[in-house]
Order: structure tokens, then sequence, then C-alpha cells
């Protein structure tokens, strides 16, 4: 690794930790700046809306992940349950209330403002419709907007569904936005922030598609959960945004270019011994243990799902000025996990042949039955069905109790050793020059 | 054997209170469901619908002709083999034995199966059934959580007439209106006496216990609308005739069991421990409707969504809106002069666990006492549900 990339790795990364900090100061400025603030969450969110109205988007599954990746979440979690949270639910849900009961100190140590409105949209998980009703109790101000998103069962983006979408929209929710805010929406501020959007999609689809090069360039689980923060979070729409994935895709065609592979936290990987894919969120609390079990194998990522949960462009959606409700619906319509599972095993599929991969593995996870209930049958069909090892561990988000590295590691080890064995019947070197 | 229940349910009706519940036990423990294989049996254009809990429209598999029969799992009653390969040990029990019960044979009269949005387990089970079983009918139907006429009701009507159209397309029958109003009819009938049994059996707990209460619903899951209506008008002249004496025993609401069921070994044990049940959720979805549907209007379709919209219970599967279900609650411990509740949920369950911490803070609001478990449907050692629920009964008796 040169010293050249180190610095152009840097630049991206800069940058969207500089957006980051921007973002929770305006939050903890809210009060002098008279912001509104509306809480939501990730799959399907409607970023472009909330910065339309000049509402600052608050995440709590984010803040969660990033409470994980801190350590801060048993203690989180332990408060929670002490109120009567019962063990077997949603881990980000307990986070959450955790934090919130300890003060709402948010991931920046800068106090999080309470919401104006919480806009309940759910796409892909019945547990956030769950989760905004405790809120609501919590926040007893707030106005709370709901934005039904029904599953795509039929494997299709269903026309009563999208009209039902901007049904509600129109009637519903962008109304009470216009309550929160004191204004109307300016049509063309969201037009321009979905003509950005679309920018930003192109250019994140780029980054990924690169994982077809060998050496991959990328890691899209590990590094794609870095490439996703500022399109699935805050930044969406703005120019911020855009500047961050031009940044991000002249990094990686750097890397293409000299054919260098991904970097980890332990520098790049200068082997690429195995191509996998990836179904399920990664483990927040020991992130980069989690990571470096596999990286010392010289296993790099070619696709995830879980960089998709927040909305999937692999098969051409972009959000588009022309129509502007009606692609949002679609957007929330087409998430992963809002997808039946002959869909998501298409992408999984999909991503094993575009991108040539040696083997899949499966993080299940406890907390969220949206990704893992069904994920058994999901390795059932894609073993008979392409012949391809399957890796199954378990894991999950940000509960540190449920992550025992010794039965991870026993199980992946396992896993290496097949797809070791498969090398050697079909040789494939990938020494990086 | 179930040949034989059948014809009692059909034919016999003046059986004692004993065979009544014997017919209702058996339709609980024949998982190869011969009720219904000999009902489809006697009419070659006959079709089966399974649907999974809590509530689907009944109504519009009823008028093509079709039996809606309600699959709950299998409880204790088959060991789980196959089941366990495709759910993870942390999601909850009910999926394993449905997936179970299909992979084994005991579904294959069913034609179709139905798995209403409730929650992100029976939403990812449609996924597998549609890699399973694909040769079947399988549909999930969404339920909006929006519940502006012009806005989740135009949705669900719209739900509505493409099941209607599916279902069509399995035997050829339309489902025209008259149909429809006159399966609405049966369901209005049968909601009645439903609400007549829990209401005699709040008035008079001693005299129905609450196994014996849970097994006459439970065979509403299963019979056609016309024979669980007869059955039911049948049995509660027997129950009202019993001779039993009141004990001493606290009444509660069960809270929380909506979707997977407990084995029927922990209600009895709630009621063994000193506590009458005077309310629960077990089989919500029989008591949907809080009021009748409107079953002679030119449009049926529109009154079954105005019914969801309007006239449905709450449910932790459902958002709550301007009507949080802390009140609802409360209001039904009052209306059944309730002692206390018995928060009552499967492990593993989001959206009942989710709703636990509300449920309790307004109960302690409102002065109501309360105590919680987790079960799941093939628990087998219930002496700790047996020594909370003796404690809390004991606790309300000595202070109260």
């Amino acid at each position: 690794m040169g010293l050249t990339m180190d610095v152009q790795k840097e630049n991206s990364m800069i940058k969207q930790k500089q957006m980051l900090s921007d973002h929770f100061m305006a939050l903890s400025q809210v009060k002098e700046t008279g912001k509104k603030v509306a809480y939501t969450f990730v799959p399907g969110n409607l970023t472009e809306l909330i910065t339309a109205f000049d509402m600052l988007p608050v995440y709590p599954e984010i803040n969660s992940l990033q409470s994980g990746m801190r350590k801060k979440s048993g203690d989180f979690i332990r408060e929670a349950e002490d109120v009567g949270y019962p063990e077997d639910v949603c881990s980000y849900v307990k986070c959450d209330i955790g934090m919130m009961l300890q003060g709402n100190i948010g991931p920046t140590d800068q106090l999080l403002p309470s919401p104006d409105i919480l806009l309940l949209s759910y796409t892909g998980c019945f547990v956030f419709m769950k989760w905004f009703e405790n809120l609501r109790r919590l926040y007893p101000h707030a106005e709370i907007a709901m934005l039904h998103i029904p599953y795509q069962a039929d494997g299709r983006v269903d026309p009563a569904a999208v009209k039902y979408i901007k049904d509600q929209l129109t009637k519903d929710v962008i109304p009470k936005f216009e309550k929160v805010a004191g204004k109307r929406l300016s049509d063309t501020v969201l037009a321009e922030c979905l003509s950005r959007s679309a920018v930003a999609e192109d250019l994140l689809m780029n980054v990924f598609e690169s994982a077809r090069h060998k050496p991959s360039p990328i890691d899209a689980y590990f590094g794609g959960v870095y490439y996703i923060g500022p399109i699935f979070t805050s930044f969406r729409g703005s120019p911020a945004c855009v500047g961050y994935y031009e940044e991000l895709w002249k990094e990686v065609q750097y890397r293409i270019a000299h054919k260098l592979g991904p970097i980890t936290p332990d520098g790049a990987i200068t082997e690429e011994k195995y191509r996998l894919v990836v179904e399920g969120p990664p483990n927040w609390t020991n992130f980069r243990d989690f990571w470096k079990l596999f990286y010392d194998h010289g296993a790099v990522f070619v696709g995830s799902t879980y960089t998709r949960v927040g909305g999937l462009y692999d098969y051409g959606f972009r959000h588009s000025p022309d129509d502007p409700l009606g692609s949002l619906a679609e957007y929330c319509l087409g998430c992963y996990t809002n997808r039946n599972l002959p869909q998501r095993i298409e992408l999984i599929e999909k991503f094993i042949t575009d991108c040539d991969a040696d083997g899949l593995v499966i993080n299940s996870i406890k907390s969220c039955n949206s990704f893992s209930a069904g994920q058994l049958a999901m390795m059932r069909d894609i073993e008979e069905r392409r012949g391809i090892p399957v890796g199954f561990i378990e894991t999950d988000l940000v509960d540190p109790r449920y992550y025992s590295y010794s039965n991870i590691k026993n199980r992946l080890d396992s896993f290496f050793q097949m797809l070791e064995q498969r090398k050697e019947l079909q040789p494939r070197a990938r020494v990086i020059a | 054997m179930m040949n034989s229940v059948a014809d009692a349910m059909v034919r016999h009706q003046q059986t004692d209170l004993a065979a009544s519940l014997d017919q209702a036990k058996g339709l609980f423990n024949d998982l190869s469901f011969a009720y219904v294989r000999d009902w489809k049996g006697q009419n070659p254009s006959r079709r089966v619908i399974g649907f999974l809990p809590i509530y689907i429209p009944r109504e519009i598999i009823h008028a093509h002709g079709m039996l809606p029969v309600g699959l709950f799992g299998a409880g204790d009653r088959i060991p789980v083999v196959k089941g366990d390969a495709y759910f993870q040990s942390y999601i909850c029990h009910l999926p394993r034995t449905v997936i179970e019960m299909a992979l084994n044979g005991n579904l294959d009269a069913f034609d179709g199966f139905i798995f209403p949005a409730i929650c992100d387990v029976i939403r990812n089970l449609s996924g597998i059934f549609q890699l399973k079983f694909n040769a079947k009918l399988i549909r999930y139907l969404d339920f909006p959580q929006n519940f502006d006429p012009e806005v989740g009701g135009v949705f669900y009507r719209t739900a509505l007439r493409q099941l209607s159209e599916d279902l069509a397309r399995l035997n050829g029958v339309a489902g025209d209106v008259a149909a429809l109003n006159h399966s609405i009819s049966l369901y209005n009938e049968n909601r009645r006496l439903v609400k007549d049994l829990s209401d005699f059996r709040a008035a008079s707990p001693h005299k129905v216990s609450a196994v014996e209460y849970y097994l006459i619903l439970r065979a509403g899951q299963t019979l056609t609308i016309e024979d669980h209506n007869a059955f039911v008008r049948r049995v509660m002249p027997q129950l009202a005739e019993r001779d039993a004496l009141p004990e001493d025993k606290i009444r509660v609401v069960v809270s929380g069991s909506f979707c997977e069921q407990p084995p029927l070994g922990l209600i009895r044990t709630i009621e063994n421990a000193g506590c009458y049940i005077v309310e629960d959720d077990f089989q919500l979805g029989l008591q949907w409707m809080g009021d009748p549907i409107p079953d002679d209007t030119a449009d049926p379709l529109a009154a079954l969504v105005d019914a969801y919209l309007t006239k449905s219970t709450y449910s932790s599967a459902v958002y709550d809106g301007d009507h949080p279900k802390e009140e609802q609650l409360v209001a039904q411990v009052r209306e059944r002069r309730a002692d206390g509740v018995i928060f009552c949920a499967p492990s593993f369950c989001d959206p009942a666990l989710l709703d636990r911490p509300l449920l309790e803070k307004a109960m302690d609001r409102s002065h109501i006492r309360h105590i919680s478990f987790q079960y799941h449907e093939n628990l087998g050692q219930f002496h700790v549900v047996k020594e909370q629920a003796g404690t809390f009964a004991d606790m309300i008796k000595l202070w109260d």
C-alpha cells in the first residue's frame, strides 16, 4: 500500500467524518437555530423530503449501531431491560431507548434533541412500528406520521402499493410535516434533492460494481457499510453527498487501475484468496474482530445484501425529479428486506454470478427477524441450485452478550477449509501484482 | 375416528356436553385434518385455504365455496424435526410446527395458504412457502395501517379484490354479491355466538373452564362456519345447565398471546393456580370485529373494508394511531370486572413483547395488578407459571 493510496482513502473517510460532525453539531444547536427534528428509520427513508422541509433527520438505529461500535450498547440495553423490555426483543430498540433514558447523549457525546416529528416508515420491519409506538409515549409532544409500506410479496412493485404510498404522503405525511415545519413543501427543492440523489446513486453503483474486478478494489460488506453511510442516512440529496461519492469513486478507480485490494484496519489485503458474498447485517459490538476473522483468511466480500437495506439500485432504480412521490414510493418498496425470499435469493445469485464468488456467508442476527427468519431456507435453496459452499454464523446487532468469538471462529474455520478444498480442485490464483 | 366426529357435528344435535367437548378436543388434536379432508371429499369443486393468525376475512373464502382453516401450529403434539432446520433457535416456535406439518404432508389437502401481515416471521414464512410449495396458492395479505377510507381503505379494497380473483381461479366460483352477503351473515352470527359465549364465560367462569372455552372456539378454526355456529348453539345451553359452584378465584384478563398459542397445560395451570380467565386474546381473529358487518348491501366488499377500518379490535399487529392500546386494555379490564392482568406472550415475539412495557405502565397508572411471563407452544413444564400465578392470586385475595 503506497502513501498516495492511504491519502486518497482518507479523503473520502475524512469527508464523511466531517459531514457527520457537522450534522451532529447542527442537531446540538437546534435550540439556537430553531431547526425542527425528524426521527425516522433507514430502510426506505425519505431524507429528501425531510431536507426539503429544512429539517434535520435522526436515525435511531444508526445511533444504536454507533453505540454498539463504541461499546456502550450493553449498558443501554440493560437500562431498557431494567424498565421492562424483555431480553428477547430487538437490541436496536433497547439500545436506543436505554440511551434516551440515560439522557439521549448521541454518538458524538452531544445531546440529541427530542423529535418534533416521528416519521414511522417501516419498510421491511414490523419492529419499527413497535419502536415508534414506544417512542411516541416517551415523546408525547412529538407529531407522528405513519407511512405504511406494503411488502413486495409477489416479487414486483404493485401499482396499488405505489398509489397507496403516494396517497399517504399526500394526505397524511406531507401535511403533518407542513404543520410541524410551519411551511409548505417546495416541489422545486424536493426535485433538486432527488436529482442529486440519482447522481449519488449512480456513483455508489459504480463503486459496488467495481467488485467484479479481480482483485476486488472494495470490500462490499465491511467497507460497504462506510460507503452506504451518507446515502442511507442524513445526506442523500445534498451536494455534500454527491461530493463524497465523487471522491470515493476516484479512490476506487485508482485501486482498480493499480490492481489494489481493499484496505482493512490492519492495512491493505495483499492476496485476495476468497471472494465471498454475504447475507445479513454485520455485528457492531465487535466489528473489527469480526472483520479480522475474514481478512486474516484473505477473504474479500464482493457482494452484500446488507448494503441494500436502505435502498436497492442494482436493477436500475434511481430517484427521479420527474415523479417525486412515485419515485419515493418505489424506493421504499424496493428495499432489500421488503423483497420476498425468492427476490432476495435472486439478488444473492446475481452477486455470485456477476462477481464470480467462491462462497456465501450468512450472518444470522438474533435481533432481526426481518432478515433472519427464512435465511435457512434461502441457504438450502442456494446450496442446492448453485452448489456453492455456505457458511452460517449467528451474532447480534448490538447486544454484546450474543457475540461468541470462539463459536464464530470455529464455524468460519470449517467454512474456509471447505473453500480451500474446493480451490485445490479448481485452482484459481489471485495473487495481487 | 374423525369422520365420525364430522358426522356427529353435523347430524347429532342432542349430544351431551361431554361429547361436545370431546368433539372439540378431537378436532384440536387431529393434525391430519380428517374433518377437512372429509369436507373436501364430498364435492370435487371444494377447496381448502389455510391461514395463519391472527385475522383474515374468512367471508371471502367462504363466498367462493371454500373452507378457511386456521393454522395455529401444532403445539406440543408433534416432535419438531424438519422445522428446526428452517428456523434458528431465537425465532418463535409456531413457524417450526407449521413447516413441520407442511413437510410431513399434514397439509396436503390444502389448496392454498394466506399469510396475514402481522410480523416479520409470518411475513418471511410466506416466502418459505413460496420456495417450498409453489404449486399451491400462496398469498400474503397486507392490511393497511392507515385507516383513512380514501387511503388505506382503497388499498385494502384492491388487496381483497385481488385475493378474490386468485380464489376464483382455484375452483371457478366467482363469489358474487349475494354469496358474499350470505357469508357475511353467517360470520356475523358466529361473532355474535362467540361474543355470547365470551359474556357467559365472564359472568359464570365456574361453568366453563378456560380450556373448554378455548377448545370450543378453536373448533371454529377448522369447522365450516355453518357447523361451528351449530356447535356453539348446541353447547351454550349445555354449559348453562351445568351444576357447578363458584370457587374462590380471582378474575384475570390474559393478554399477549395472539399468534403462537399457549399449550393447553399452561391455560389449565393458570386456572388451577386460582385464576378465572374472564377475557383473553388467544384466538383474537374470531372476535376481530366488534360489531356486525352489514350483510345486505350492494357492495359487500366495501362492507368488509369498512369493518376492518372501523370495527377492528386492538392488537399488537396493528398500529394503534389515535386509540392507545393501553386505554383499550384498561377498558377491557373494567368491563370484565377483572382483578388483574396476566401478560402471557410467546418467547421472541417482538410485537407482543414490545407492547408489554407500555401496557404494564398503563396498568400501574390505573392501579391494576399484573404479572408477566413468556411461553412457547411446546412448553412442557408449568410449575414456575403455577407458582407465579398462584402467588398473584393469593396476593390479590389477601390485599384487595
